[in-house]
């Protein structure tokens, strides 16, 4: 057994130093390297698919994997540096230039925690659930914290096109942003539609949203 | 009881009502919502789960007539005071690390002749008609460990390797919104919408949730146990279903279990 561990440890260490330049970053230690990749087999075993959700939402991609990787320590800034520009590249902006739709829209989408749970309706479009962490409009008190407060988003930045622009990036790809956020990656992921992120982002961003108030 | 469960149906309502009304400040609907979950304390609903897995854990049950007298789970054959705080633990007659519901099943199987289908044929209740004699025997036993302090064996080898399993996949970032169990559980004083998150990365944190499942839910009318748990917080995660007992399911258990030792157990709570 302990033969074994030390084995592994080593052919973990070597894949290390061979992909250190990429994205892929490395644990402190090569067994923790082993360690997750027995978690990443484990947990892979340990569901069944049901509703709309398949056992490859198991599978990481290169963000989620290096995210996982340093979630329990400091993320150094060139790896961060390196998951940002890899996702600011994934960002798409509607082709008819057109960023902001309708905010009382966007609310209803900020309020709906709707869609991709087992349990589920696909046919029904899901919702952002932005309320379930952030503060957006004065009047819905029951909001949670995990991310900032977004009360007053458009008026502390400016109604500019910069502003606007920021906004549809950070629904479309909050990584591009700030590496590993706790945020869904909404356009990338294929959780909201082009038409969905113009309302939330009107949310954000019109003069007369409740949130600009 | 009946009438206790009444009052606490009175008051879940009244705070639905200021939940609702939104013409309140946030801090008071806060101190609403505290005041609500003390007075549930008062009487909770998990006795009535206690009591059927009391007649359940000493009635011979299965093919064989045998009852629950013979299951060992780490104290013994038959011992249920203070298991619950022990577990997870390694079982060499099973050659592998066991929750307490997957031990359960385990007794069944191997001792009551039950076939492992039949024994986890209804794993969670629907809190009403159908019930799960899981979720019972699970109330009853952990009711057994109430006072006593987690010790949950973390230095054994078999233990400390499954802990470590549940401490990588407690991190590990995956579907469709990137969520992992950390997303919500990895930071102090946050919330989901008004729902507090404890951070279970922390001492305190994991001592004060874990010891408090399995619970009564107000809002589904069931007892859950902590495969339940983790199942629907993965489910929340937008993962597909995690199977009862499996090595994920128990890693995740050893880990927060283990990182809970030294706090006195004080479940079945009773919770929102």
């Amino acid at each position: 057994m302990r033969m074994t561990r030390i084995v592994g440890a080593a052919t973990a260490a070597l894949l290390c130093g061979a992909v250190a330049g990429g994205l892929h970053g490395c644990a402190t230690s090569p067994s923790d390297a082993e360690t997750a990749a027995r978690a990443a087999t484990a947990l892979k075993a340990s569901f069944n698919a049901r509703g709309q959700a398949g056992l490859d939402r198991l599978d990481q991609d290169e963000t989620q994997k290096v995210c996982s990787e340093y979630a329990n320590r400091p993320l150094p800034a060139s790896v961060a540096e390196k998951i940002q520009q890899v996702n600011l590249a994934t960002i798409r902006y509607p082709a008819d230039g057109t960023l902001v739709g309708d905010w009382k829209n966007g609310e209803k989408i900020a309020q709906s925690g709707q869609g991709f749970q087992f349990s589920d309706d696909p046919k029904v479009l899901a919702g952002a659930n932005c309320y379930a962490c952030h503060q957006l409009t004065p009047q819905e008190l029951s909001f949670g914290t995990i991310g900032p407060s977004l009360y007053r988003f458009g008026k502390v930045r400016g109604f500019t096109d910069e502003t606007r622009k920021y906004a549809w990036g950070k629904v479309y790809n909050a990584d591009a942003f700030a590496a590993c956020s706790n945020m869904p990656r909404f356009g990338h992921s294929r959780i909201l539609t082009e038409q969905q992120i113009r309302d939330v982002v009107a949310l954000l961003v019109d003069p007369a949203s409740p949130v600009n108030q | 009881m009946i009438a206790r469960l009444r009052i606490a149906a009175a008051i879940a309502l009244g705070v639905t009502a200021v939940a609702i009304g939104g013409a309140f400040a946030q801090s008071s609907t806060v101190d609403e919502i505290a005041k609500y979950r003390e007075a549930l304390q008062d009487g909770n609903p998990a006795e009535l789960w206690e009591a059927r897995g009391e007649e359940m854990w000493t009635t011979p049950r299965g093919p064989k007539r045998v009852s629950f007298a013979t299951c060992d789970l780490g104290l013994g054959p038959g011992v249920v005071k203070g298991a619950y705080a022990a577990l997870p633990r390694y079982f060499a007659d099973a050659k592998s690390v066991m929750d307490l519901e997957t031990r359960l099943v385990w007794c069944m199987v191997n001792q009551q002749g039950i076939s492992e289908g039949d024994a986890t044929k209804i794993k969670f209740g629907d809190g009403s008609a159908r019930r799960s004699d899981l979720e019972a025997l699970a109330a009853y036993v952990t009711s057994q460990s109430r006072g006593v302090e987690m010790k949950v064996p973390v230095n054994e080898p078999h233990v400390r390797d499954m802990y470590r399993l549940g401490e990588q996949m407690f991190f590990y970032r995956g579907g469709t919104h990137d969520f992992s169990c950390a997303t919500c559980h990895g930071e102090d004083g946050k919330r989901i919408r008004l729902q507090d998150l404890p951070n279970l990365t922390k001492t305190e944190g994991a001592q004060k949730a874990y010891t408090t499942w399995p619970a009564y839910r107000v809002s589904q009318g069931e007892l859950r146990t902590f495969q339940w748990r983790l199942n629907d917080c993965f489910r929340q995660q937008r993962f597909p279903d995690l199977v009862f007992g499996s090595e994920a399911s128990i890693a995740l258990t050893t880990y927060l279990a283990g990182r809970a030792n030294g706090a006195p157990y004080n479940g079945p709570a009773i919770k929102r």
